[in-house]
């Protein structure tokens, strides 16, 4: 039977997340302060040679990112380090349960990804709803502050930097990091067209690196023991530790983290108790709204960024929802396309037009008056041209869902 | 000026980029954006007021009208949804005779559609000002809503 490996969660329960004390025993702030004494492209090697893929859903090498905001501009008046705290996409939790348990791994990775681009301030977007993550937050800032973790002179060395939360508005979109970026300069949450990246021209037109929550928690970690070591967890095309959050129709829903490689099988039926009510299963939803339906085909699939996609499946967040025999596909992707209909900026037409469309068809589909042929065809087809001239990833994300219909649930339709 | 918006305005520049943050605090000390509030807002940014209000529509968060003493937050994320949200946001329709996006006339209670509130494993849930109640079926949210609930 699969054991979770806990890396981001290798304090959850043991210390309490309000006391910097208890975390400062368990070893905590001791990897910034020997980081701070190195020379910072150290740090980011380390971080390349670990390949860690970042958690937020798309994973690119957090290593790379790194470099490439370090090295954009070497006179730069200011970089910024974000932490993205907006956690959005349904079904996923996993950045909130760091935020209660363990706040300050989350800031020692912070100040140590700042230290390693030269930022001289890191802004933490939290989600508003998120009312417990921004109180424990907002106290574990405090208290590194007192005792000079943030702020000027770190540790004695030259590295200074400060770090402020700011809050989100209630909009899907702002998780999507150059969205994030308008809303931190307190814009509507209006996407921006890429390139230029963020890693040349980001807040404020400054060199800016954003990270996932889980993606930051784990650089303590990976800089105190070593590319080397963490290399040796998961897989070899996504290595390291993941957080999923199993809801739906389990036995034991909830967070658990285990090694890249972990097969669904082994998640739900070892670790999330199995199904509910011995049903039998029906389909797995991966990764959210933007994410992709599966059914049991894919149990003994090893989870990875890469694996999952030849199954034409998506890792994304880590977010896994249930679906039992009684529950209908048709339904959950009903309330999928509403959701992106209701989370569409309106900015560009494809998307603001496209998202209505399909939503208005899958309702007919559900409730048996559509004329077409084929609906699943035909909103592909919609959802296609979509991908090709939306503006943002949004637009461009409900063919995933779509698509992963047609592979494994075409006879529900 | 309402001495709120002079306590709050003590904590900011005054600059643009922090007009969100701005916004948000008025709406947690007033409860809501009135007209006066973003015309004072637009001032202390030094910003067109159509900017301000630009800004405040595009974000769910941000109301301009008065919330309930009870503020309760639907989720109608996809767990929640799969787990029966549609039937518990009926059943919280019925006992207080409002639906989402308003207010009751005795302003004890509002009540809005939010996006997935993290809670996934605990579905479906609402949020009830800041509190998460978990795991509803209706007889549950008969309970929190009846004469003697706490939500009452
Ligand atoms: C619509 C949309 C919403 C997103 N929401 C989030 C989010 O809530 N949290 C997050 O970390 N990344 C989110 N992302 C991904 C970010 O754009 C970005 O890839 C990520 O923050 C990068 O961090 P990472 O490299 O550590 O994964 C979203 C992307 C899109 C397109
Ligand atoms: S694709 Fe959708 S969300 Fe993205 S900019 Fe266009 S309308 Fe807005
Ligand atoms: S879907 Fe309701 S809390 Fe996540």
């Amino acid at each position: 039977m699969v054991k979770e490996k806990r890396i981001c969660l290798k304090n959850l329960g043991k210390i309490n997340p309000e006391s910097i004390d208890d975390y400062i025993e368990a070893g905590g702030y001791k990897v910034l302060e020997s980081a701070v004494s190195r020379h910072h492209f150290e740090i980011i090697d380390e971080m390349l040679n670990s390949s860690l893929r970042g958690r937020g859903g798309a994973g690119f090498s957090a290593g790379l990112k790194e470099k490439f905001t370090s090295e954009s501009c070497l006179r730069c008046e200011q970089k910024y380090l974000i932490c993205n705290a907006d956690e959005g996409e349904p079904g996923t939790f996993k950045d909130r349960i760091i935020m209660e348990n363990d706040p300050h791994l989350l800031l020692e990775g912070m100040l140590i990804a700042a230290y390693g681009i030269g930022a001289s301030k890191a802004y933490i977007y939290i989600r508003g709803e998120y009312y417990k993550s921004i109180e424990m937050v907002k106290k574990a800032i405090d208290s590194a502050r007192k005792r000079g973790f943030i702020g000027k002179n770190i540790f004695g060395s030259v590295f200074s930097v400060d770090v402020e939360i700011r809050l989100g508005a209630g909009s899907y979109l702002c998780g999507e990091e150059l969205t994030l970026l308008e809303s931190l300069e307190g814009k509507r949450g209006y996407p921006r067209i890429k390139p230029p990246f963020p890693a040349e021209k980001g807040l404020f037109g400054f060199p800016t690196l954003i990270n996932n929550v889980e993606t930051l928690a784990t650089i303590p970690t990976i800089v105190g023991k070593g590319s080397e070591w963490y290399l040796k967890l998961g897989t070899a095309e996504s290595p390291g530790t993941k957080i999923f959050t199993i809801s739906g129709d389990v036995a034991k829903p909830g967070f658990f983290e285990v090694e890249l490689g972990t097969t669904l099988r082994e998640l739900i039926f070892d670790l999330a108790g199995g199904m509910k009510d011995d049903k039998k299963l029906k389909a797995i939803l991966l990764g959210g709204a933007a994410g992709t339906f599966v059914d049991e085909t894919v149990l003994d699939t090893p989870t990875g960024f890469d694996s999952l996609k030849e199954k034409g499946a998506t890792l994304g967040s880590g977010a896994i929802m249930v679906l039992g025999e009684d529950k209908s596909v048709l339904n959950v992707t009903q309330s999928i396309l509403e959701f992106f209909k209701h989370e569409s900026c309106g900015k560009c037409v494809p998307c603001r037009v496209g998202t209505d469309r399909v939503a208005r068809m899958i309702k007919e589909i559900n409730n048996g008056i559509y004329q077409g042929e084929s609906g699943l065809d035909d909103m592909i087809y919609e959802a296609e041209y979509m991908a090709k001239t939306s503006l943002c990833p949004l637009g461009q994300s409900l063919i995933m869902p779509l698509r992963s219909l047609k592979r494994y649930f075409n006879d529900q339709f | 000026m309402d001495n709120n918006l002079v306590d709050v305005f003590s904590l900011f520049d005054g600059k643009e980029e922090e007009l969100i943050p701005i916004l948000q605090k008025v709406q947690n000390t007033v409860g809501f954006l009135s007209n006066d509030s973003m015309e004072e807002i637009a001032r202390f940014a030094h910003v067109p007021k159509s900017k301000v209000y630009g800004v405040a529509t595009f974000y769910a968060q941000f109301r301009f009208t008065p919330k309930g003493e009870k503020h309760i937050m639907l989720c109608r994320g996809t767990a929640c949804h799969v787990k029966g949200a549609p039937r518990i946001q009926e059943e919280i329709e019925n006992h207080l005779g409002i639906k989402e996006g308003e207010t009751s006339k005795d302003l004890k209670h509002s009540m809005e559609n939010v996006a997935c509130i993290g809670a996934c494993s605990l579905a479906p849930c609402i949020m009830v000002n800041e509190t998460v109640e978990a795991n509803l079926t209706p007889q549950k949210v008969e309970k929190l809503f009846l004469s003697k609930g706490k939500n009452k």
